[in-house]
């Protein structure tokens, strides 16, 4: 999933520190699971803003929504609260980037075009797995060439820190990465890993060059699915 | 003749080779290069250009080697996978061949969290064993990655690093055999102190012949002190420094310490020379240049061998 972390307080109270009208709006898919953005954070952002302005003496209206998913028309236009968005000076949106975009762009659509503000109220990280209570890791960076099926199930270009197709590197030390002991390094994991699968021989070969056209490198990205437009 | 560089036929020539290290200052201060290359010259057969070494920006490793050339040294030119994309690669390695540098050095480079940018992006488009490859290719196939061919001649002596004491320790042979595979011409290791460790891992090499097919450099470097050894020891991912030897860099008391550290680095290279598939030594004198003499003639190394 996508994972988050809010923003400190007082950034995003500054960003909105002009307006009056204010919309928290949380999204109820991957940053509600890794609990950066969801329904329940959205309350408490929105009370801790009440409060902080409340006490500085400035009269503000703070509310809170939640839709399912920002990143989805189908879901955005569940939203029973439009007139409301209509009246808002701001909306905060907790969700990932991707939502903080789709929902300004689905806002501005459904008001025939009125220009909607909105900031964010996360900082998103990475795709990753929940490892344990609290506790998320980076898995994926969508490079869009994946490269799994060599490497035991076991990232390089995401999890080495140099993204090495033919590691590990002279800094791997005691199973760790040279850039932190709590980082794993990935290149002794995949070598653990194809061990124990007996499939060693995976990586003995040199590995070319990465293509890198299909991850960002190839500029944003696109998927288009025939079979699947109207 | 791959570049008939000066590091190439001693090697060919089955000469014990010396490599010296220079670390570029950090701006364009022409006279620290020519400080450093005067007390090299004649105690060494290639000097490496270290590449932005641990992240901290300095010349670059291309202008350092060229001002290497005009005072009559010979560069190794170290190219870092942490900095540049396959594009500059290619072109600062023409830039390099046509400056007429001979040898050069493939490494992926240490993480940029360790310099004095750590909020720099990083690039790593291709790794060093790539970029062996890539060098490799330009060379005796005489195109570029895309396989265009490349105008004029291009000659490069090979080189890359490898460090025995990193983990897993069992693999580590065979990424060097992948460095092999990739066609890398010499290889530089890590500075080595853990003697035991690195008899097994060239038994590894030998067994597997990899010292027939590229020349194996061992990596020495003198310990200046006591809290050197240690700071090595502690925050040098890669580098195993036994306790002993700290207890005997200790012993030899205020004063003596430096001697002492240079008088082991001394016997390190004794050690190495009798390990079967070393043909040479890559002494690391860090900052330390005005002791390299010293070293390579204790050492037995002088005077270097002419063409």
């Amino acid at each position: 999933m996508i994972t988050a972390e809010r923003k400190p307080f007082e950034e995003i109270k500054e960003s909105i520190r002009d307006f009056k009208k204010i919309m928290v709006l949380g999204c109820g898919t991957c940053v509600a699971v890794c609990q950066a953005g969801g329904e329940k954070e959205a309350g408490i952002l929105a009370s801790e803003l009440r409060l902080a302005f409340g006490n500085e003496g400035k009269k503000v209206e703070v509310s809170n929504e939640t839709v399912v998913r920002q990143c989805d028309d189908e879901f955005m236009a569940d939203t029973t609260f439009l007139e409301k968005v209509r009246e808002t000076d701001v909306i905060i949106s907790i969700a990932c980037g991707v939502g903080v975009q789709h929902a300004c762009n689905f806002f501005n659509r459904a008001m025939d075009g009125k220009p909607i503000r909105v900031v964010p109220g996360l900082n998103t990280t990475f795709m990753g797995a929940n490892i344990d209570l609290g506790l998320w890791e980076e898995r994926c960076i969508g490079c869009g060439d994946c490269v799994l099926e060599r490497t035991g199930g076991i990232c390089p270009v995401t999890r080495c820190a140099k993204s090495l197709l033919n590691g590990p590197c002279g800094g791997s030390s005691d199973g760790k990465c040279e850039i932190s002991k709590d980082i794993d390094c990935a290149w002794h994991l995949i070598i653990e890993r194809l061990e124990a699968l007996g499939e060693l021989e995976r990586i003995k070969p040199v590995e070319l060059y990465k293509d890198w056209r299909p991850s960002h490198s190839g500029g944003p990205r696109k998927i288009v699915r025939e079979d699947l437009r109207l | 003749m791959k570049s008939g560089s000066n590091l190439e036929r001693l090697l060919e020539k089955g000469e014990f080779v010396v490599t010296g290290e220079l670390g570029p200052p950090k701006g364009p201060d022409v006279k620290v290069v020519k400080e450093k290359a005067a007390l090299l010259k004649g105690n060494v057969d290639a000097v490496n250009i270290t590449d932005n070494q641990t992240a901290i920006v300095r010349m670059s490793s291309i202008a350092t080697s060229r001002i290497l050339i005009e005072e009559g040294l010979e560069p190794t030119m170290q190219m870092v996978a942490r900095d540049r994309n396959r594009l500059a690669m290619m072109s600062d390695l023409f830039g390099a061949s046509a400056f007429g540098i001979k040898n050069m050095l493939c490494l992926s480079g240490d993480h940029q969290r360790f310099g004095n940018h750590p909020e720099a992006k990083n690039v790593f488009d291709i790794d060093s064993i790539q970029m062996i490859y890539m060098v490799k290719t330009m060379r005796d196939e005489h195109k570029i990655i895309c396989g265009e061919e490349i105008e004029g001649d291009f000659k490069m002596l090979i080189g890359a690093v490898c460090n025995p004491f990193a983990d897993p320790f069992h693999y580590r042979v065979h990424r060097l055999a992948k460095k092999v595979e990739a066609g890398v011409d010499f290889i530089q290791t890590q500075c080595i102190y853990d003697m035991k460790r690195f008899r097994e891992f060239m038994r590894q090499v030998v067994d597997m012949g990899l010292q027939e097919r590229c020349k194996i450099l061992a990596g020495i470097t003198p310990l200046k002190s006591v809290g050197m050894a240690r700071y090595m020891a502690a925050n040098v991912s890669g580098i195993i420094i036994p306790e002993e030897m700290i207890d005997r860099l200790r012993g030899a008391g205020k004063g003596n310490v430096a001697s002492e550290g240079i008088k082991m680095a001394c016997e390190q290279i004794q050690e190495v020379r009798e390990i079967k598939g070393i043909a040479g030594i890559h002494l690391m004198a860090i900052e330390w240049e005005h002791k390299v003499h010293e070293i390579v003639e204790m050492a037995g190394l002088l005077p270097r061998p002419r063409l």
